[in-house]
């Protein structure tokens, strides 16, 4: 069986991150990613991020992502592509399904020392009649089609959602060449950054809050949209409804963390509404209630990539000092600067409900430790 | 309706929140807008300012705050903002015409001399304008700084080049 001291499963910011800390202390590191490319959302995140410029605010997503695989490559860390981990199971064993070609696969087993688990999230889904036909997709699907693969899934898009995913998508789409006919918000305010609303108001796109998507027209695909006013029980205003031209809907109505690997580790879960859903408990170094398995980034809550890169560093610098690479004072300060900057992060929107459910989280595993 | 229902901010919302450049200094030469009106954690207007004209402090959730007498009008900031919510305008032209710039991420053909049709922050087309500058540095980073000549009674309206729909 392959052998190796450190397994990360998922190759975004958080993965990535956490295999480089690591590495540069001198474990050795395997990561492994579904992807034909390494970087997770990086590689979609065509725009400039916010935060402080300490943390490479102002930089664009795509050239984050470019500089953490040459670090990776630098340090010799080996990166597993179109690889999908489809288990963890005792002793610390991996089952991983390797995509050798279209048709031909090869599954293939690891051990390790030590998981990261940094899965990532997944997109919700909303329902109303017409969801299923094609050109209905997840805002993050299009964004993937268009920033990734550089096909553009419709001309004229119909968002639902405003949160910033919903607004920055939008952008995008507009920036590729689509239309954006309209962004649907059920909220009687926007949900994401102003600034991100006014990018697209200053290009003509209305923003319709208070409405939601009652159906999607179409026969092959979706041709057009019924969206409605709605009252404060939910029901839909009489005579408010909107017919609009669509090929494409897509929706941006948030993420949860992907968990299938931690569920399968044992770690115990907890439920909030501030991490996406269900999300593993775990410690201040990172790790979940099963021990050696830890969780870092979006998997572990959903946030955004530069908190996702913190966690992952907290990974690495606990998993280096258990594994006897970093002594415990040089450890304790590296932890300690980290949960330093991933308080200033969590500031912003949110930020003390935020806050509040990422305490919970390592309350939860000390109680769970101790019970 | 305000900003959170609409997405669309008005020169009287940046009035009322002590937001917005004086006429008196405008009046003297060019200065930037900070259009940023919500607590987000964000700092890059800050620290691109070669004059430290900008402040948002130790707490990047701070909302940013101009120096008008110490902003020069020009325009790094605009690209680095990462919300595209800064503008430079001027009045110190002439008492017909004055200039608007803004950041540009699209795809565009138009050339520096080329009359375009000039939209508010709602998208509508409020007059023309006549392309002044084009900037696409390395340091901007993909984003271009577009400048617009356009008639001085909506320097405070016209914030990008109008979409045909
Ligand atoms: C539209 C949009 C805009 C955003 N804008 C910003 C922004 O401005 N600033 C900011 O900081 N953040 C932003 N974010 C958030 C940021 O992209 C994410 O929080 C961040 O990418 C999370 O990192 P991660 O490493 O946890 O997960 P991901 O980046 O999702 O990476 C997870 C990786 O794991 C792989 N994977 C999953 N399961 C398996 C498995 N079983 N086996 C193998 N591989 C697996 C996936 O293929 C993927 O590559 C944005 C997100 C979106 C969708
Ligand atoms: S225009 Fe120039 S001087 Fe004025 S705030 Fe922006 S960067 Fe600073
Ligand atoms: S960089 Fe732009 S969005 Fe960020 S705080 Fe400054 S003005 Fe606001």
């Amino acid at each position: 069986m392959k052998q190796c001291e450190m397994l990360v499963i998922g190759g975004g910011p958080a993965g990535l991150s956490a295999a480089i800390e690591a590495a540069e202390a001198g474990v050795q590191v395997v990561i492994i990613d579904a992807n034909e490319k390494a970087g997770g959302q990086l590689f979609k995140q065509i725009h400039k991020f916010f935060g402080s410029s300490m943390h490479r605010a102002g930089t664009r997503g795509i050239d984050i992502g470019e500089e953490l695989l040459q670090k990776c490559k630098d340090l010799n860390v080996e990166i597993w592509l179109n690889s999908l981990v489809i288990g963890v199971y005792d002793n610390n064993v991996v089952a991983v399904d390797v995509k050798k070609s279209l048709t031909e696969h090869e599954l293939v087993k690891v051990q390790t020392k030590k998981i990261v688990i940094a899965t990532g999230a997944s997109e919700n889904a909303v329902k109303f009649p017409g969801w299923t036909l094609p050109g209905v997709m997840g805002a993050g699907a299009a964004q993937t089609m268009a920033n990734f693969h550089r096909v553009l899934p419709g001309k004229k898009v119909l968002m639902i959602g405003s949160g910033n995913v919903g607004l920055i998508v939008s952008y995008q789409l507009m920036q590729a060449g689509a239309e954006i006919v309209g962004i649907v918000e059920a909220q009687p305010n926007i949900n994401g950054y102003a600034v991100h609303a006014s990018k697209l108001t200053r290009e003509g796109i209305p923003i319709y809050t208070g409405y939601t998507i009652i159906e999607a027209k179409g026969k092959e695909r979706v041709n057009q949209a019924v969206i409605g006013k709605v009252n404060p029980d939910w029901s839909i205003v009489e005579g408010s409804e909107i017919t609009l031209d669509v090929d494409t809907i897509t929706i941006g109505a948030g993420l949860k963390p992907l968990i299938g690997m931690a569920y399968m580790g044992g770690c115990k879960l907890i439920n909030d509404r501030f991490l996406g859903g269900w999300a593993p408990c775990h410690n201040y170094n990172m790790e979940t209630t099963t021990k050696n398995i830890y969780v870092a980034g979006d998997a572990s809550g959903v946030e955004e990539a530069n908190t996702a890169i913190e966690e992952g560093k907290l990974c690495g610098v606990s998993i280096a000092e258990s594994l006897g690479y970093l002594d415990s004072t040089k450890a304790e300060e590296l932890k300690k600067a980290i949960w330093n900057r991933l308080a200033g992060l969590r500031e912003g929107a949110h930020g003390t409900e935020r806050t509040g459910a990422k305490q919970k989280q390592l309350e939860e595993y000390t109680k769970a430790m101790e019970g | 309706m305000n900003l959170q229902q609409t997405g669309i901010l008005t020169k009287a919302d940046l009035v009322e929140a002590v937001r917005y450049p004086s006429e008196e200094r405008m009046k003297k030469g060019p200065v930037a807008v900070c259009e940023c009106m919500q607590n987000i954690p964000c700092n890059p207007c800050e620290t691109s300012c070669p004059f430290q004209a900008i402040h948002v402090g130790e707490n990047i959730s701070n909302l940013p705050k101009l120096d008008e007498q110490k902003c020069t009008g020009c325009t790094t900031c605009i690209a680095a903002c990462s919300g595209l919510a800064l503008f430079v305008v001027d009045k110190s032209y002439s008492d017909e015409v004055g200039t608007v710039s803004f950041p540009y991420e699209y795809q565009y053909s138009f050339q520096i001399g080329d009359k375009v049709k000039a939209a508010n922050r709602a998208g509508k087309c409020v007059c023309e304008g006549t392309i002044k500058k084009i900037v696409n540095t390395k340091k901007s980073d993909r984003t271009t700084v577009v400048t617009l000549e356009i008639p001085i009674d909506f320097v405070d309206e016209v914030r990008s080049i109008y979409r045909q729909r």
